[in-house]
């Protein structure tokens, strides 16, 4: 009885010493060199793999911000200026000021001011819809209302608003990695730069139709007339195929734009209500 | 008797409209005519605006090689060229005219008179059959000039003519063959002589022993004609399952019918190439079925193309009581339409009218692992698979279970008993595994 556990013992005991030895060799010969700092930098990261960034998840931005051995063109949106210094603290790294962005659907073309007149039934995602037809009010710029932006956002930052069919931004969560914009077949969502205040005026429409047939789809479509773009002072707005756009970098946010849309097709978002507005609000009610 | 041996489905049939004889759709006040009626490359106008044209005058020129020249249908005044809304709603290129009294470009032989004899040499045939714009009239439109044109170390062997109209419903290329049954066997010789091949063989499913007897009738005059009945399976017209199922070919992944010595056109085709040849008459209208189970007055038309569906459906006796659904094509592989001023193209072989029970989906349910779409894949696929990879967004594993074999026929989606809409994954899939094929190919 004792020899066999002896025996067992030993012969155990012996092979996994020698195992243990090959291991240790095969380690050393085959040891794959690592540079600590990639590791440093994985740290600081938040960890979403949200791709953001443009790289295949942190790991692969920390070994790529390595290897550029400098921070220029380098962001991660969720984490922010803030991330983005701590890194460069930790590598002894200049790291460039990020302006903030957020998401913006340039869409509003809701089950109201664009009527549907079509029933789809299919499978229910826009990348399907959109090879299938032009969408429900017939706007083949417009929202196809089928929520792709929604799934495709890891931070629990969108939602679709049943009442208009549009999807919604929830700002404060928004980290601006544009998984959005990228599942959107149709381009409807843009990154711009979040503002002080999160204070914002945009175009919400993209359709570059001719004003007549994008009007008789949707109530709130720009039509290309070119009044925002003579309102305009400092040549923020540009108009391209019966489209206008405002470049988020020159817009002063004077609010000069908007009351002249005739379609209200510019958005203000986060702006105090306007004074003389109300005032016009309160004749209309006394007469 | 022959059929496919892979997968196939059998939808009830509904041939309502097989007994109306061909009636001609009046012109209509206005036609629009898309510049882009097929795959390839739009044509380019040769009109302007104001200017006047003749009917079957050249409105505008193919000049890609995957592109077919557009006449003009009607008589009349171009009032402009502008965006027109297509069968899918997007806006597309179109000539649109006002049309006048009928009047035909004098070139064209309008008589009835059968004309047998065909003295042109093949390049010529081919060059008038490019310069008629005709197209493949089973519904892709494909220009049949580049079908015809047999590249270099390849040789046709046989001609095959699809008779067969798998779609349920759709009576338009039966009733040619009633009606134009010599017209189409000349055209069928004219086509022989152009690819140098002596055998041709007529596909007819047996659902259509009217058809099966006059054409093979026929055929016994005309030297290398025969005519083969084929059990019904849908999908058969198409152009691999029917290859297979009349000379027991098969046409490897990814390569043209070509490459087992076979060209296949559809008989629409074939009278198109007959008119084209020794009419002079270019492709400007077809025979269109316009059905549905609640239209008043099934029927076939001799349409001009341009002309507004809406018309069609008038002829049938008007929009039934709540519609559920206006089909351009089959209920197979149609496609639903949004607007009903959408123009007649080359392509159009039908308009299905269907009640909103007949048009609706059953709902979806969770995929129950019990094989039906694999078996009824005529194109040995597995659709439940790719559908799902779809939807997990691994386009390179698409690419590797053979996606773009996928000839889109549906029969997956049709047997699915759960309901689940497995073509519709499928072609976001196809498009997503294209566009990936492109860039490669770009690099």
């Amino acid at each position: 009885m004792n020899e066999i556990v002896l025996y067992s013992v030993l012969s155990i005991g012996g092979l996994g010493t020698l195992m243990a030895i090959v291991l240790y060799i095969v380690a050393q010969r085959f040891k794959v060199i690592e540079d600590p700092r990639i590791d440093t930098v994985e740290e600081r990261l938040p960890g979403a793999n949200c791709g953001g960034c443009g790289y295949a998840g942190c790991r692969n931005f920390a070994e790529e911000i390595v290897k550029a051995g400098s921070l220029d063109g380098f962001n991660c949106p969720p984490g922010g200026s803030e991330t983005m210094k701590e890194i460069a603290d930790a590598l002894g790294l200049e790291a460039e000021e990020q302006e903030p962005m957020v998401a913006v659907v340039r869409c509003s073309g809701s089950l109201e001011a664009a009527p549907p007149k079509t029933r789809f039934e299919g499978l229910n995602t826009c990348a399907f819809a959109h090879s299938l037809y032009a969408g429900r009010s017939g706007c083949p710029y417009g929202c196809l209302g089928e929520g792709d932006c929604v799934v495709s956002c890891a931070f629990d930052a969108m939602y679709m608003d049943k009442d208009t069919g549009l999807p919604v931004i929830i700002e404060e969560n928004c980290v601006a990695c544009g998984a959005c914009v990228k599942a959107c077949p149709r381009d409807i969502i843009e990154l711009r730069k979040k503002g002080k205040k999160s204070r914002r005026i945009f175009v919400s429409c993209i359709n570059k139709e001719k004003g007549g047939v994008a009007r008789k789809n949707c109530k709130v479509a720009c039509i290309g007339c070119g009044k925002c773009v003579k309102e305009c002072k400092f040549d923020a707005i540009t108009l391209e195929d019966n489209l206008a756009y405002i470049d988020f970098n020159k817009c002063t946010l004077c609010r000069k734009c908007p009351p002249v849309c005739p379609t209200g097709a510019i958005h203000e978002v986060n702006l105090p209500p306007r004074k003389v507005k109300e005032k016009k609000e309160e004749d209309s009610k006394e007469a | 008797m022959k059929t496919f041996k892979l997968g196939g489905v059998h939808p009830p049939e509904n041939k309502f409209s097989e007994k109306q004889p061909v009636e001609i759709l009046p012109v209509p006040e206005s036609v629009s005519i898309p510049l882009a009626q097929h795959l390839g490359v739009p044509a380019n106008p040769v009109v302007k605006k104001g200017d006047k044209v003749k009917t079957g005058q050249l409105i505008a020129k193919g000049e890609a090689f995957i592109s077919a020249n557009i006449h003009s249908s009607v008589t009349g005044t171009v009032t402009k060229i502008d965006d027109v809304i297509d069968t899918s709603g997007y806006r597309k290129k179109a000539i649109i005219i006002k049309t006048e009294e009928d009047e035909w470009d004098g070139s064209i032989d309008t008589s009835d008179n059968l004309i047998k004899e065909c003295n042109l040499s093949r390049e010529d045939i081919v060059k008038k059959i490019n310069e008629m714009g005709i197209v493949g009239m089973g519904g892709a439109a494909f220009p049949s000039h580049v079908k015809l044109m047999v590249p270099k170390g390849k040789k046709a062997e046989y001609f095959l003519i699809n008779g067969v109209e798998c779609e349920p419903y759709l009576t338009a290329d039966h009733r040619l063959m009633l009606e134009k049954g010599e017209e189409l066997m000349v055209g069928i010789t004219i086509q022989m002589k152009a690819l140098g091949v002596d055998k041709a063989i007529i596909g007819i499913e047996n659902n259509k022993p009217d058809a099966i007897e006059y054409i093979g009738k026929l055929a016994q005059e005309y030297k290398g004609i025969s005519v083969e009945p084929l059990k019904i399976k849908y999908p058969q017209g198409a152009e691999k399952q029917l290859i297979k199922a009349l000379i027991n070919r098969e046409v490897p992944s990814g390569k043209l019918p070509i490459e087992v010595g076979c060209v296949v056109h559809n008989v629409g085709t074939a009278f198109a190439v007959y008119e084209a040849v020794q009419k002079n008459k270019p492709l400007i209208e077809r025979i269109i079925t316009v059905t549905g189970s609640n239209i008043e007055k099934p029927c076939n038309l001799m349409v001009r193309i341009g002309s507004p569906v809406a018309a069609l459906i008038e002829v049938a006796g008007g929009l039934p009581d709540n519609p559920g659904k206006v089909i351009s094509g089959g209920p197979m592989m149609g496609k639903a339409l949004n607007d009903l001023d959408v123009p007649v193209t080359k392509g159009t072989s039908g308009i299905l009218v269907f009640s909103k029970k007949q048009s609706g989906r059953v709902p979806e349910i969770t995929c129950i692992r019990c094989g039906k779409c694999v078996n009824t894949c005529p194109m040995a696929l597995e659709p439940f698979f790719l559908a799902l990879l779809v939807d997990k967004q691994r386009f390179e594993d698409c690419e590797e279970n053979m996606i773009m074999d996928c000839m889109e026929c549906g029969s997956c989606h049709f047997v699915c008993p759960s309901g689940r809409p497995l073509l519709d994954s499928i072609r976001v899939g196809k498009s997503n595994v294209g566009k990936m094929i492109r860039e490669r190919s770009d690099k």
